[in-house]
């Protein structure tokens, strides 16, 4: 009899978890070679990441940011206006490079969604910023320094209210919504509601159903490619995300000054505000795993970098709220992909406190040669390839880098080649080099 | 008295520092000497960011001390502070790039370093370095950028500072996230910072300051 899911441990879940990804439901191969690919590419990213057994050789992941655009001909405006053409650059993209996994026709996002309601985080392609460049972010205090107890007291309301008003121009009359948590026997709930039938108000939910629309034809798209994509024989390589506690706080909502300033002028209110949105964030992983039948939750990580941080701060503010997001979802079975940007010299140490072949680890900049030594018997690591080669160096250059990742991080398993970062507009030669290398080179024999 | 500010500033305690600005205030110390103490206080900060004691928070933090002290300060003074600089330099993030805070730290310990600095700001285009390298005559310029893309903004921002017969009386650095030697000879820099630090013992260099 099957074990019912709650009376399974963790590591009975992961199994069941990635059992599901190398046997895709409803997905109708392309070829029967597509269907022996899929299963040989899931099965050597599912061994690199468990460290039980060796692979068969070293995984190679390519995840970029715009550079299938530039690929093919188009800018990131383009791609990210014309669902169509963004679909049909990113499979260009996965066909022609053949790494061991996609990740999604995720990096454009719907481009008319953002006009409708005149986002303010972010410029974009054509919006802010020249239509052949990437899109960057809006610093700021989103969150002010005094709205932490308002956050505390009812976050969900406090961004209906607060946050929505702030990030998108077109929701500002949210400002004026009730706190539905008031709702209460007969009388008085119909006062409760009048704000809805204020005409800024009605302008802005009309703007939300037009956005509304326009997201979930641009999902259509992308779920359509996370579908098409197996059947060619890519394994997804992420169900969805989540964050660390301290980025998610200070990346959009209190700014990285904001945050910084927070460590000293209100430490225990930074510490209350991340304790609840952890939860949340876990929850998020979680549920995106089960729709997406796959075990691999993306943790981009951005400001506990060396140097953001001093030691003791990275101990008492980051590291303990991300170690809950990671067993929370390793308890779950969910494989935290993380993904860490910037250097990750100084954190070695403190992130090997985990269970092992549960977690993998790409890195940006860092000692590959250490980070294998420190996290070799706890963590599949990954990624280190410089984006200054891949963007103006050799093919040589990118074959000398790859050799060196190789026999620095392969032995015994646990390495995946990839990027250090998401890559625009770099050489394809330089890809193809990196991939087809690996392919030969990162062979265990 | 006077060597409590510098060492409270240096110490991030920001509560004191504000007790103490406010106690020389009101006995009508002059407002220039309580800045030259703050700006001592800012020195060590950078002294000990420089030799990895203190990280990016603890210069953030000053920065945002030294704020509130300006703040208090500045309706006393009659007239603007003066002081000796070790050169000129001019600054800023390439065009389509809006990354600050790499810069901002530069500029800081730049800064604190004794060097005048003319930050331009982000996303500066090419003839804005030209025109303020002019201006200015400074004879050192620092570029920054965090996107690949800025690798041929950098190209293209020197290769206006040549256009404009400049690129004899300067010294180029370039530095941020995936600035390395191989971007250096791309771009036609004459030298590259790894990390803030780099950048003042390079502008030292330049600057014949020992």
């Amino acid at each position: 009899m099957e074990k019912k899911w709650e009376d399974m441990t963790p590591e009975e879940k992961q199994e069941a978890r990635f059992a599901k990804w190398l046997s895709p439901e409803g997905v109708k191969f392309a070829s029967p070679e597509a269907e022996k690919i899929y299963k040989e590419r899931a099965t050597r990213i599912k061994d690199a990441i468990q460290m039980k057994k060796r692979p068969d050789r070293v995984p190679v992941l390519l995840i970029p940011s715009f550079f299938p655009a530039f690929y093919s001909g188009l800018t990131p405006r383009d791609v990210m206006y014309d669902y169509e053409k963004a679909n049909n650059a990113w499979r260009k993209f996965y066909v022609d490079f053949q790494p061991d996994a996609h990740f999604g026709c995720v990096a454009p996002g719907p481009g008319r969604f953002f006009d409708i309601l005149d986002y303010k985080l972010y410029k974009w392609p054509g919006h802010g910023t020249a239509p052949q460049h990437t899109y960057q972010c809006n610093e700021g205090e989103y969150m002010k320094a005094d709205e932490y107890d308002a956050f505390l007291q009812d976050p969900t309301h406090f961004f209906n209210t607060t946050i929505l008003p702030r990030i998108f121009g077109a929701l500002e009359p949210f400002k004026q919504l009730p706190n539905v948590t008031t709702i209460n026997e007969m009388y008085g709930t119909g006062i409760i509601f009048f704000p809805y039938g204020l005409p800024d108000v009605q302008a802005a939910f009309k703007k939300l159903l037009e956005a509304g629309s326009e997201a979930a034809k641009w999902l259509g798209y992308f779920m359509a490619f996370e579908k098409e994509m197996p059947a060619l024989g890519f394994p997804s390589g992420q169900a969805g995300y989540t964050k660390a506690p301290y980025d998610i706080l200070g990346d959009t909502l209190r700014g990285t000054r904001g945050i910084m300033a927070d460590m000293y002028r209100r430490p225990d209110k930074l510490i209350e505000a991340m304790d609840k949105m952890t939860p949340f964030w876990i929850q998020k992983g979680i549920i995106e795993s089960n729709m997406n039948s796959n075990p691999l939750i993306f943790l981009p990580l951005h400001k506990g970098a060396d140097g953001f941080m001093s030691d003791e701060q990275y101990k008492k503010f980051y590291w303990p709220y991300l170690k809950k997001i990671l067993l929370g979802l390793i308890d779950d079975g969910v494989v935290p992909f993380l993904w860490a940007e910037g250097g990750s010299n100084s954190r070695l140490e403190v992130i090997r406190d985990l269970p092992k072949g549960k977690t993998v680890w790409l890195f940006d900049t860092v000692d590959m040669l250490k980070a294998k030594e420190i996290l070799g018997d706890v963590a599949c690591i990954a990624g280190n390839m410089p984006m200054d080669l891949l963007t103006i160096g050799t093919t040589q250059q990118v074959k000398d880098y790859a050799r060196r990742l190789i026999d620095n991080c392969g032995k015994g398993g646990g390495y995946m080649m990839a990027n250090c970062a998401f890559f625009d507009d770099v050489k394809p030669e330089n890809v193809r080099t990196m991939v087809e290398f690996t392919k030969e080179y990162g062979v265990y024999k | 008295m006077t060597k409590d500010l510098v060492k409270t500033l240096a110490d991030l305690k920001e509560q004191e520092v504000i007790r103490i600005v406010e106690d020389r205030l009101k006995a009508k110390e002059d407002p220039l000497k309580i800045l030259e103490d703050a700006r001592k206080g800012m020195e060590i900060v950078g002294k000990r960011f420089a030799s990895s004691e203190y990280f990016i928070p603890d210069l953030v933090y000053s920065g945002e001390i030294l704020k509130a002290v300006t703040e208090m300060v500045k309706p006393k003074l009659s007239k603007a502070a003066e002081s000796k600089k070790l050169g000129k330099i001019v600054f800023g993030t390439v065009a389509g790039d809006i990354h600050d805070i790499g810069k901002d730290i530069v500029v800081f310990m730049l800064d604190v370093n004794g060097f005048e600095v003319h930050d331009l700001g982000v996303d500066v285009p090419a003839q804005k370095f030209v025109e303020k390298i002019k201006e200015t005559g400074a004879p050192i310029v620092g570029l920054s950028g965090f996107l690949t893309l800025a690798f041929d903004s950098m190209k293209q921002t020197i290769d206006a500072m040549k256009a404009a017969g400049l690129r004899d009386k300067v010294k180029v650095m370039i530095g941020g996230g995936q600035i390395t030697e191989e971007v250096r000879k791309y771009t036609g820099a004459d030298a590259y910072g790894k990390d803030a630090m780099a950048g003042v013992t390079l502008a030292k260099k330049w600057a014949g300051v020992k």
